[in-house]
């Protein structure tokens, strides 16, 4: 079956959890890369959201990360305060999934502007639970589609840390970190090395035993789409 | 506590230069309650809210706010709130004062808030450029000598949540994702909460939390309060919505007949 670069890049996320992980989820690419682990090799992935619900097990991808179906399907539903005190930085939770408009070789993240702060070109979102998702879990995985602009040899605010990035899913390949900076350990089916490297900021570090990713199977991609089609939207 | 009618409560209670937080993390946005503080042109106000979405964009693009103190602010899986972007980016209608902070902050400021105490401890901020443009300082564990951050209590003068129900009584219940509500009643000097009904008798559910009527200063009736946020065992999300504010908000003489039209041409609940 033909795939889509979103589509490798779930998948290629979602490879990485396991029956025993515990992730804090956003919307979007992380949501679906975790529920398709839940989905297929990896059912007793725990889902959180940052809006309070632990366990949830939707049917559908959520649009929100306060769908009331992620309440209905949790084990336990608790309050904000409780969520960010107990569950995120009491340890509980070993993953965490985060995106960011740039990322430096260190893997730190930009959520906050574009330019400079006082007077900014862009004004985004800002950092949300990401500060402290990036101090509290055990592993933060990335997910962000690759170009010179995103992919920044130095970020216009530091909103989060970077040091415990384990991996960078993007729409062209995958970046670990070796030796403290990114490094590109892998290139996606049709994509090559070259590509990769053009479409980052910096001088990008290439693993001498880049590899190159495994395609999507049927049965990832059957499921990744059973989760996205919403019944009458 | 007086059951009121939400104009009655928004004029006793909101006034202008106040800090006012209308909180509802994801699920019961106060929309309602944030429409009639426009309808009455209260102005300068300070604005809390860990996540400004719709409701605030429009209070910012309608000029109620001198500054803004959150922790993430965007449309939910849409993109940006472009009323917001442009009071910080053009100060349009009117400049606008940001204080950011995290998601773990804002919680941790509203708890020691309810609780009376002067700051709260997370370990987000420090090594970031956070530091440097919000209210935050660096503390040692007087115990571990770790390094924490602390962020300054939020005690609003007003706070603002809205629940599915109330008794007559004036006490109120609110299930499913209960996000930040309790602890914005509790922080804050004075309290609206606006409901979907009231009830003759609160019937406990599944994870529901009570606020007793004795910490609340007012009750309203609001059904469809939320709207387009949704009321868990009410009504659904308007996802819709979200996608159309996107278009909506972009231009701002479109925003303004828009806000003409939906909002102040409207009648109060």
């Amino acid at each position: 079956m033909s795939f889509t670069a979103d589509e490798m890049m779930a998948v290629a996320a979602s490879r990485r959890l396991t029956s025993s992980s515990v992730c804090f989820v956003g919307i979007g690419l992380p949501s679906l890369a975790a529920n398709l682990a839940r989905r297929t090799h990896a059912p007793g992935c725990v889902l959180v959201y940052e809006s309070g619900t632990i366990g949830a097990k939707p049917t559908l991808l959520p649009l929100s990360i306060g769908d009331g179906e992620l309440a209905e399907t949790a084990d336990s539903v608790v309050s904000v305060p409780e969520m960010f005190s107990y569950w995120l930085q009491g340890g509980r939770i070993g993953v965490g999934f985060l995106g960011a408009a740039q990322i430096d070789p260190q893997g730190n993240l930009n959520s906050t502007v574009i330019g400079n702060y006082e007077t900014p070109k862009v004004r985004l979102p800002g950092g949300g639970g990401a500060p402290e998702i990036a101090t509290s879990v055990r592993d933060v995985f990335v997910m962000l589609r690759q170009s010179p602009r995103t992919f920044v040899e130095k970020l216009d605010f530091k909103t989060t840390r970077g040091d415990r990035v384990r991996v960078v899913v993007t729409d062209l390949g995958i970046l670990e970190p070796r030796d403290g900076e990114l490094t590109l350990t892998s290139v996606h089916p049709g994509t090559t090395v070259e590509q990769a490297s053009r479409a980052t900021g910096w001088g990008l570090a290439v693993a001498d035993d880049v590899t190159e990713t495994e395609a999507p199977t049927d049965a990832e991609l059957e499921a990744l789409r059973s989760l996205e089609t919403r019944g009458g939207e | 506590m007086p059951i009121v009618a939400l104009s009655e409560a928004v004029s006793n209670l909101v006034q202008p230069g106040d800090t006012v937080a209308l909180e509802g993390f994801t699920h019961l946005i106060p929309n309602a309650a944030g429409h009639e503080v426009i309808r009455q042109g209260v102005r300068d106000l300070t604005l809390v809210r860990m996540t400004p979405d719709v409701i605030y964009d429009q209070m910012i693009g309608m000029g109620c706010a001198r500054k803004l103190v959150f922790s993430w602010g965007g449309n939910p899986g849409v993109g940006s709130l472009h009323r917001l972007r442009d009071a910080v980016e053009h100060g349009w209608p009117a400049p606008l004062e940001i204080e950011e902070h995290t998601h773990a902050g804002m919680a941790a400021a509203y708890a020691a808030g309810a609780a009376n105490l002067p700051f709260g401890a997370v370990r987000g901020y420090l090594g970031t450029d956070l530091p440097q443009h919000t209210r935050v300082a660096t503390i040692e564990c007087p115990f571990t000598g770790e390094e924490l951050a602390a962020v300054p209590a939020m005690r609003p003068d007003v706070g603002i949540v809205h629940a599915q129900q109330a008794d007559r009584d004036g006490n109120v219940q609110i299930w499913g994702i209960v996000g930040v509500q309790k602890e914005t009643v509790l922080a804050s000097n004075r309290s609206l909460v606006t409901v979907e009904e009231i009830v003759d008798e609160l019937e406990l559910r599944p994870g529901g939390i009570i606020i007793p009527a004795w910490v609340i200063d007012a009750v309203a009736c609001v059904p469809g309060g939320a709207r387009p946020s949704y009321a868990h065992g009410y009504y659904d999300r308007d996802n819709d919505f979200y996608v159309e504010w996107d278009a909506i908000s972009r231009d701002r003489d479109t925003f303004a007949s828009w806000m003409r039209e939906h909002v102040l041409q409207a009648v109060a609940a």
